[in-house]
């Protein structure tokens, strides 16, 4: 049986996400257990100058496949593509990163490989041809130890879980056939926030919740913009029509991995700890000293978070000085 | 517009989950069970539509005795009827094998357009709206916030990691939720007691054509449950002044963290 690795990069008008990297190096670590190769695979349009950077984490190979239909995400065009080159590699195990885009790619290729999925994973392990992966299930109230089983397993890596290994290989580049075959869905324009910080992928989050008492965050910016982090909120700051639903944490949120997590005038819902507590370092700052956030939090601080959210900015851009 | 809505009854957010004794389950004792806070959204949006322009609303479940109080609550909340799939060998299936058995419920009910959750906040795994789509061979749109019809198409907006994408596709397709879509409608008493005599029918494997070999194939299955790392936590950042904290608070940070 084959015991090659593919992992799936994803790129952005030729920018890679970082989670391509850390699904690359996870891929490596795969591919050694099982001692096979890994190979990494772009899809886009007039991406082959940037697919050189593939190889420097680990991939044997990278596949190139390059449509002007490929130019922006659409799951037919991508998942057809996407079907042929697993084809070709007959890898055992594929690694996506667990984005809007690699969730939605890795569901569709499921179902028409029939291979089993599991998305968010925190953690992978093999075990002979099967495979054994961690990840949060109840919103991140549990963990759950899931086994794959199967000829061909897909895994979706959560972004800032897992470590990024640079490791020089021969990456040797090959342009492969990136016939889109039949599509049905058509692109028609995308809007992005230029130079805002992706939640999923912030190092550093500092959210507020109903302790803000009214839609001015901008203090909460300023600290996220020392700590060059995304700025989030609690479901009842969404809910008050004080934050987009965009930056909602939470279980029906995003769930996020910083490193630094900063809880603002969060009361600590199991709603809202769902969506955190798998940040490295959580800070709370809370009125209420007996709110339920503490007991979740690294470190503590009982008082007015509109006072002391500034000394703390002051404080960490005289260290960065 | 004949519509269906794919549910999943859940236990509810606020929950608070323990494992089983067995170890690759849950406690359902004793938890509040509610319709999937995403499917509630399609749920929603199905009934604007319908609003907007004509047809029926269909739900349709995978599930036990138990999921038709689910159902009912999308009834009361407007939906015309309900399809629970209730079969003994499609229990504790993983998600391919649920989406198998959506995709077979659904070729013998009538639909342009299907709306399910993103994902349900138990397995949290994103699987079954696109693979239903793939095994009905239909376009579907991811992380919807905001959907258009017209001449046959649907127009959705689609989050993305920093922005928004809009996608078009021809019906029949499929669409999942995304927060920030709608609103869910309460429920009213009248709709309740109207939900009690709108058409509820249960069907087993065989119901749909499926035989209990078909589905038992489960590539994924939950081999340890265990609580997440407990942190050690708690600790309180004294001193004189709000600045005295705010100033230990990031030493703290900086050398003992090394985060900062």
């Amino acid at each position: 049986m084959s015991q090659a690795v593919l992992a799936v990069a994803e790129q952005n008008d030729g920018v890679f996400r970082k989670v391509t990297f850390e699904a690359l190096s996870a891929g490596r670590r795969i591919a050694d257990h099982l001692g096979g190769e890994l190979a990494a695979v772009v899809l886009g349009h007039g991406v082959q100058a940037a697919a050189a950077d593939l190889g420097r984490y680990g991939a044997d190979r990278i596949r190139v496949a390059d449509h002007p239909a490929l130019a922006e995400y659409l799951n037919d065009a991508y998942c057809n593509v996407l079907a042929t080159v697993i084809e070709a590699e007959k890898p055992a195990v594929v690694v996506f990163g667990a984005t809007t885009q690699g969730r939605d790619l890795a569901a569709r290729l499921s179902a028409r490989l029939n291979a089993p999925l599991a998305v968010d994973c925190l953690a992978i392990q093999t075990e002979g041809d099967a495979l054994q992966v961690t990840r949060p299930m109840y919103g991140g109230k549990l963990l759950a130890d899931v086994r794959l089983e199967g000829p061909l397993k897909l895994v979706a890596i959560r972004p800032n879980a897992m470590p990024i290994t640079p490791l020089e290989k021969a990456g040797t580049i090959a342009m492969v056939a990136a016939e889109p075959g039949r599509t049905r869905t058509v692109f028609v324009e995308k809007t992005l926030d230029s130079g805002k910080v992706e939640l999923t992928e912030a190092d550093a989050i500092v959210s507020g919740g109903r302790g803000m008492g009214g839609s001015d965050f901008s203090v909460l910016e300023a600290l996220a913009g020392v700590l060059g982090g995304a700025v989030g909120a609690s479901r009842s700051a969404v809910d008050e029509g004080w934050r987009p639903a965009s930056d909602q944490v939470g279980q029906t949120g995003k769930v996020v991995s910083p490193a630094l997590y900063v809880a603002c005038g969060i009361s600590g819902a199991i709603q809202h700890l769902a969506g955190m507590s798998s940040a490295k370092v959580i800070v709370a700052i809370n009125k209420d000293a007996e709110a339920p956030i503490f007991a979740k939090a690294d470190y503590g601080i009982a008082g007015d978070l509109f006072e002391l959210v500034p000394l703390i900015t002051a404080e960490i851009r005289k260290l960065k000085a | 517009m004949e519509i269906v809505v794919l549910l999943k009854q859940v236990p509810a957010t606020e929950a608070f989950i323990e494992i089983a004794e067995d170890g690759v389950s849950v406690k359902t004792q004793n938890l509040k069970w509610v319709i999937n806070p995403y499917d509630e959204f399609a749920v929603e949006e199905a009934l604007r539509i319908r609003e907007a322009h004509g047809g029926t609303v269909t739900v349709v479940s995978v599930g036990v005795e138990k999921t038709t109080e689910a159902i009912r609550t999308a009834l009361a909340m407007g939906a015309d009827k309900g399809v629970l799939i209730n079969d003994p060998a499609a229990q504790g299936l993983d998600g391919l094998g649920v989406a198998r058995v959506l995709a077979a419920g659904l070729k013998q009910i009538a639909f342009d357009l299907i709306i399910a959750g993103q994902r349900a906040v138990d397995d949290d795994n994103f699987l079954v709206g696109p693979a239903v789509a793939e095994f009905l061979d239909i376009p579907h749109l991811s992380m919807v916030i905001k959907q258009e019809l017209q001449d046959g198409r649907i127009r959705c907006h689609r989050t993305v990691e920093g922005g928004t994408l809009v996608v078009e596709a021809p019906l029949p397709a499929l669409f999942t939720t995304q927060r920030g879509l709608n609103e869910p409608r309460y429920t009213s008493l009248p709709g309740i007691m109207k939900a009690k005599r709108k058409p509820l029918e249960t069907k087993t494997l065989a119901d749909i054509g499926l035989t209990s070999a078909a589905v038992t194939n489960r590539g994924a299955r939950i081999a340890a449950f265990r609580l997440p790392p407990q942190r050690s936590g708690g600790r309180m950042i004294a001193g004189d002044s709000a600045q005295a904290k705010a100033a230990e608070l990031v030493r703290l940070l900086h050398e003992e963290a090394k985060v900062v």
